[in-house]
C-alpha cells in the first residue's frame, strides 16, 4: 500500500510540470496584457512599456518560465501583479470559503443522494424511483446559475429567511457562516445529487440482481440489512469513483456559484484573475487545483480497499 | 429514515436564527456600498482605473478641487497667488492638516507628489514641460515657477478624474511612479482612513472615518468645499454579479449600489425602499476610436464619413434605452460645460448615408473591411459595436466585427500591427465627462502621433490648437480655442463622440446627502 501511495505521489510530478507548461504557455500565448490592463484608458503606449518592463513581460517567454519555474520550485509563488501581495497571501485568504462550499456540498449531496439512489433501486420502477429520476435530469439540466437565482428569489427575497450574498468565516461568527453557506452549499449540490443519485441507483440495481442478494434474502435478512450491508457496500466502488471525478465537477461549479452569491473564494479569483489576466495567480491557482484533483482522487483509490478486499494495491 | 423536508426546513429555520443573533449592532453607522468594480489596485497615480480613482478620493485630499459649477476652489491650500507677469504661483497649505499616520502635511510633501503625478498623467505632463522649477518656501508655502504663462496650472492641480493629483507623503511619492506604492503606504490625509488589515480583495475593503480630518467651512460642492464626514466607516463590498448585488439591496444587505445595470433600473425604481439618484449630472460620453495608422481609416475622408453615417440616438437607444439615462449631445467637450459648443457638428451624426457614401467615392475606398472590435462583457458598451457596423455598412463601408473580452480589447489596442496581423482599425469606449472637459484633458484629441493614445492620429494643426489653448489664460479666447479644436476634428477626426448617458446610483430610502460630482464620494453621506 505505502509503495502505491509512494508512485502515486512520484506521478504527480510529471502531472504537474505538464500542467505548469500548459498553463504558462496558454497564458501567453492567449490575446491579452496585463501591463495595458494596469495602465488603464488614459494611457499612452510609453507609459504601457514602462509597467511591462516593470513586471518583467518584456523578456522572452522562455525567460519568464525559468524565472517562475525556478521561484515554483522553492515555493514562492510570485506576486500578483494587481494586489501588490504575494499569490500564496491571496490563495490563503481564499480558500476558506471554497473549501467550507466544498465541504458542505459534498456532505449535502452525499447524505441526500446516496439514500434517494438507494431507495429507488430498491422501488425500482415505483413513483419515488420515477421522481429520483427526473429529477437527476433535471439537476442535470438546469444551470447553477439559474438554481441560484431561483432559491435567493424564494428564500432571501420573498421568505427572508437567509442572506443573499456574501461569506462570514466560521471563526467570526458560527451561525453566520452556516447561514450563509446553506444556500450556495444546496445549489451546488443539485447537479451533485442528480449525478451520485443515479449512479447508486443504477450501481445498487445491477447489485441486487447479484446471487449472494438472493442468498442473503433467502437466509432471512431484513430489506435494510440487504440494502445496506450487502447492496451498498458492493457498489461503493462505482459510488466513489463518481464522487472524485465529481470534484472537477465541484470546482467548475464553485466558479459560478462564488459568483452568484459573492462568496470571496478561489473559484472568484481564478475569475477575477483570468479577466484581468493576473498571469502569477491563475498559474498558482490551477497548479493548487491539479494538486487537488490528484490527491482527491487517491484517497478515492486508497478508500476502495474498505469497501472491496479483493482490491489490493 | 431519512427526512429530507424535515431537516432542510431545521437547518433553515437553525441558520434563521443564527442570522438574528449574529447580527452586529451599531450598524447604522457603516455605509454597505457595491461599487462598480472591486479593488485591486491601491496606487491612483500607477493606474488610470476609476476604482482606483475613487479609492484615492477617500484616502487622499488635493490642493484645488472643482465645484458642481466646474470652478476651481482651493482645497488642502488656504490660499494662493499669482505673480503679475503670470509666471509664478505661490500656495499655502490650510492649517492643521495631517497624514493619517500623524505627522503634518508639508510642503515637500505637497512638490513630491506633484512630481510624482505629472510623471504619468497627461495634463501633469503638460504642466511639467512649462515649469522651470517648483521649490518649498517653508512648511506651509511652496511656488511653483513657470518658463511661460500656462492657463491651465489650476485646472490642473483640481483635475477631477484620472490621474487625479493626489497629495501622499514625500516618502511615499518618492516611489517610481511605473510601481505601484506598497499597501503600508496608503496614507494620506483625506476624509476616510484605508484600513489595511480588512482589505480583503474579492470580499471588502474598509475606510474609516478620519477623526483627525478638518473640513473646509464651505458646503460641499461637486468635489470641493467640506468634505463633512457622517458615517463610521465606508464598507465595500465585492459582490462580482450585478443581479446578486441588485438582490442584496432589495434585500437590505447593502445600502447603495454605485452602477445597476441599466436593464435592472425598472426593477429597483419599483421597490419602496429603493431610490435612484444620478450623482454626476455630466454623466459619461460614449466614444467611437479610429486608428488612423492603418488602412481604411489613414485616410481623413474615410473617417469623415463615419460622421456623417453615425446618429447618436441609436447608439444610446441600444445601451441605455430610456430616455431618462441618456441625452443626444453634438458638444464634444459635453453639454452643460462652460465648453460646450455644436460648432462643426451641425450637419453630422445624422446618419446621411448617401454623403457618407459620397465622401467613400471621394476618398477612393477599396472596400477594405473596417476590423471593429466588440467588447462583449461589459453591458454598457456591448451593443455599441453592432449598432456602429449596421450604420457603417449602411454608409458604404465594410465592417468586420470581432468579439471579445474587455480585457483583451484593451490589450489589442495598445498595438500598432495592422488589422490582419492582430491589430485593428476601431473600437467604442465610454469616457466619464470629467476626463473630456477641454481638449488638453480628453486624451483622444492628442493628435502627436507616437505620443498620442492608442489610435496615434498626426495633426499638427490639431497640436497647435491644443497647446495655444493650454497657454491662454483668458476664459472666452479658451473657449474659441477649444471650438476651433472642435471644428478642426471635423476635418481630422480622431474620434466620434456618440452621447451622453447617466448612471445613477439606487439607494436605501434611509440613505441621504450624497453629492453631486463627477466622482462617487462618500463625504456628507448619511444613513438613518
Amino acid at each position: 500500500m505505502l509503495d502505491f501511495i509512494a508512485r502515486r505521489l512520484v506521478a504527480i510530478i510529471p502531472v504537474l510540470t505538464v500542467v505548469a507548461i500548459f498553463v504558462f504557455l496558454m497564458l501567453r500565448l492567449t490575446p491579452g496584457d496585463p501591463a495595458a490592463i494596469i495602465a488603464g484608458d488614459n494611457a499612452t503606449s510609453d507609459q504601457i512599456d514602462e509597467i511591462r518592463r516593470a513586471l518583467g513581460l518584456d523578456e522572452p517567454i522562455w525567460t519568464q518560465f525559468i524565472i517562475w519555474i525556478g521561484n515554483v520550485l522553492q515555493g514562492n509563488f510570485g506576486e500578483s501583479f494587481f494586489f501588490k501581495k504575494t499569490v500564496a497571501e491571496l490563495i490563503a485568504q481564499r480558500v476558506e470559503p471554497t473549501l467550507a462550499l466544498a465541504v458542505c456540498t459534498l456532505i449535502i449531496a452525499v447524505v441526500t443522494a446516496v439514500p434517494l439512489g438507494v431507495l429507488a433501486a430498491y422501488r425500482h420502477g415505483s413513483l419515488l424511483d420515477r421522481f429520483v429520476m427526473g429529477f437527476s435530469v433535471l439537476g442535470f439540466s438546469v444551470p447553477v446559475f439559474v438554481i441560484g437565482y431561483v432559491l435567493i428569489y424564494i428564500f432571501a427575497i420573498e421568505l427572508g429567511w437567509l442572506p443573499v450574498q456574501g461569506y462570514i468565516r466560521i471563526g467570526v461568527n458560527f451561525w453566520g457562516f452556516l447561514e450563509r453557506m446553506v444556500l450556495p452549499s444546496v445549489t451546488l449540490a443539485v447537479i451533485y445529487v442528480a449525478l451520485i443519485a443515479r449512479i447508486t441507483r443504477a450501481s445498487v440495481l445491477e447489485v441486487l440482481n447479484e446471487d449472494y442478494i438472493r442468498t442473503a434474502r433467502a437466509k432471512g435478512l431484513t430489506n435494510r440489512v440487504v440494502l445496506m450491508r450487502h447492496a451498498l457496500r458492493n457498489a461503493a466502488v462505482p459510488i466513489l469513483t463518481v464522487i472524485g471525478i465529481g470534484i472537477a465537477l465541484l470546482i467548475s461549479g464553485a466558479v459560478v456559484t462564488e459568483s452568484v452569491y459573492g462568496l470571496p473564494g478561489l473559484g472568484r479569483l481564478t475569475v477575477e484573475a483570468v479577466l484581468s489576466r493576473d498571469f502569477p495567480t491563475i498559474q498558482a491557482v490551477i497548479l493548487l487545483f491539479s494538486v487537488v484533483y490528484v490527491l482527491i482522487n487517491l484517497v478515492i483509490d486508497i478508500s476502495y480497499t474498505l469497501f472491496d478486499p479483493r482490491i489490493r494495491y | 429514515m431519512f427526512n429530507l423536508k424535515k431537516s432542510v426546513a431545521t437547518v433553515v429555520a437553525a441558520a434563521s436564527v443564527g442570522g438574528f443573533l449574529g447580527a452586529a449592532p451599531g450598524q447604522a453607522q457603516t455605509l454597505n456600498v457595491v461599487m462598480h468594480s472591486d479593488l485591486k489596485i491601491l496606487d491612483p497615480i500607477w493606474t488610470t482605473a476609476y476604482i482606483v480613482r475613487n479609492h484615492g478620493y477617500l484616502v487622499w485630499d488635493t490642493l484645488f478641487a472643482m465645484d458642481d459649477k466646474l470652478a476651481v476652489q482651493p482645497q488642502m491650500v488656504d490660499k494662493y497667488e499669482v505673480s503679475p507677469d503670470k509666471l509664478t504661483y505661490t500656495f499655502t497649505l490650510r492649517d492643521g492638516l495631517e497624514w493619517h499616520d500623524g505627522k503634518p502635511v508639508t510642503a515637500e510633501d505637497c512638490v513630491a507628489s506633484i512630481k510624482r503625478w505629472a510623471a504619468k498623467d497627461s495634463m501633469g505632463q503638460s504642466l511639467m514641460a512649462r515649469v522651470a522649477g517648483m521649490k518649498a518656501v517653508n512648511d506651509k508655502t511652496f511656488t511653483l515657477t513657470l518658463k511661460e504663462p500656462y492657463g491651465l496650472v489650476l485646472q490642473s492641480l483640481a483635475k477631477p478624474s484620472s490621474n487625479v493629483p493626489f497629495m501622499m507623503p514625500a516618502r511615499v511619492a518618492a516611489t517610481d511612479p511605473n510601481t505601484q506604492i506598497k499597501p503600508e503606504d496608503v496614507i494620506g490625509s483625506g476624509p476616510f482612513i484605508f484600513k489595511r488589515d480588512e482589505w480583503k480583495p474579492g470580499e471588502k475593503t474598509v475606510y474609516v472615518k478620519n477623526p483627525k480630518y478638518k473640513p473646509r467651512s464651505e458646503p460641499a460642492s461637486g468635489l470641493a468645499g467640506g468634505k463633512v464626514v457622517k458615517v463610521d466607516q465606508v464598507v465595500w463590498r465585492s459582490v462580482g454579479d450585478h443581479q446578486t448585488a441588485v438582490n442584496a439591496l432589495l434585500a437590505g444587505e447593502v445600502d447603495m449600489i454605485e452602477s445597476p445595470p441599466h436593464d435592472l433600473l425598472p426593477v429597483l425604481a419599483k421597490d419602496k425602499n429603493i431610490k435612484l439618484f444620478n450623482a454626476n449630472p455630466l454623466g459619461s460620453q460614449y466614444t467611437f476610436r479610429f486608428n488612423a495608422l492603418h488602412k481604411p481609416f489613414d485616410n481623413e475622408k474615410v473617417r469623415q464619413a463615419v460622421l456623417y453615417a453615425f446618429n447618436q440616438k441609436d447608439f444610446l437607444n441600444a445601451t441605455i434605452g430610456d430616455p431618462k439615462w441618456y441625452k443626444e449631445c453634438k458638444a464634444m467637450f459635453i453639454c452643460g460645460t462652460p465648453l460646450e459648443t455644436f460648432k462643426g457638428w451641425e450637419d453630422k451624426l445624422n446618419s446621411n448615408f448617401d454623403k457618407s457614401k459620397a465622401l467613400l467615392k471621394e476618398a477612393g475606398y477599396d472596400g477594405t473591411p473596417v476590423v471593429l472590435m466588440q467588447s462583449t462583457d461589459l453591458a454598457v458598451l456591448t451593443n455599441l459595436a453592432p449598432v456602429a457596423k449596421d450604420l457603417m455598412e449602411k454608409g458604404g463601408f465594410k465592417v468586420d466585427m470581432q468579439a471579445m473580452d474587455w480585457q483583451t480589447l484593451v490589450s489589442r489596442r495598445a498595438k500598432k500591427d495592422p488589422p490582419d496581423k492582430g491589430g485593428w482599425n476601431a473600437f467604442l469606449t465610454s469616457w466619464v465627462a470629467a476626463d473630456v472637459l477641454n481638449p488638453v484633458m480628453a486624451g483622444f484629441f492628442n493628435a502627436g502621433c507616437d505620443k498620442a493614445m492608442f489610435g496615434w492620429p498626426c495633426d499638427a494643426k490639431i497640436q497647435e490648437l491644443r497647446d495655444a489653448f493650454a497657454k491662454e489664460t483668458d476664459p472666452v479666447k479658451q473657449k474659441a480655442l477649444a471650438e476651433a479644436v472642435q471644428v478642426r476634428v471635423t476635418e481630422y477626426p480622431t474620434h466620434v463622440h456618440l452621447g451622453q448617458w447617466y448612471a445613477p446610483f439606487a439607494l436605501r430610502k434611509n440613505v441621504d446627502g450624497n453629492v453631486q460630482a463627477p466622482v462617487t464620494v462618500f463625504w456628507n453621506v448619511t444613513k438613518k
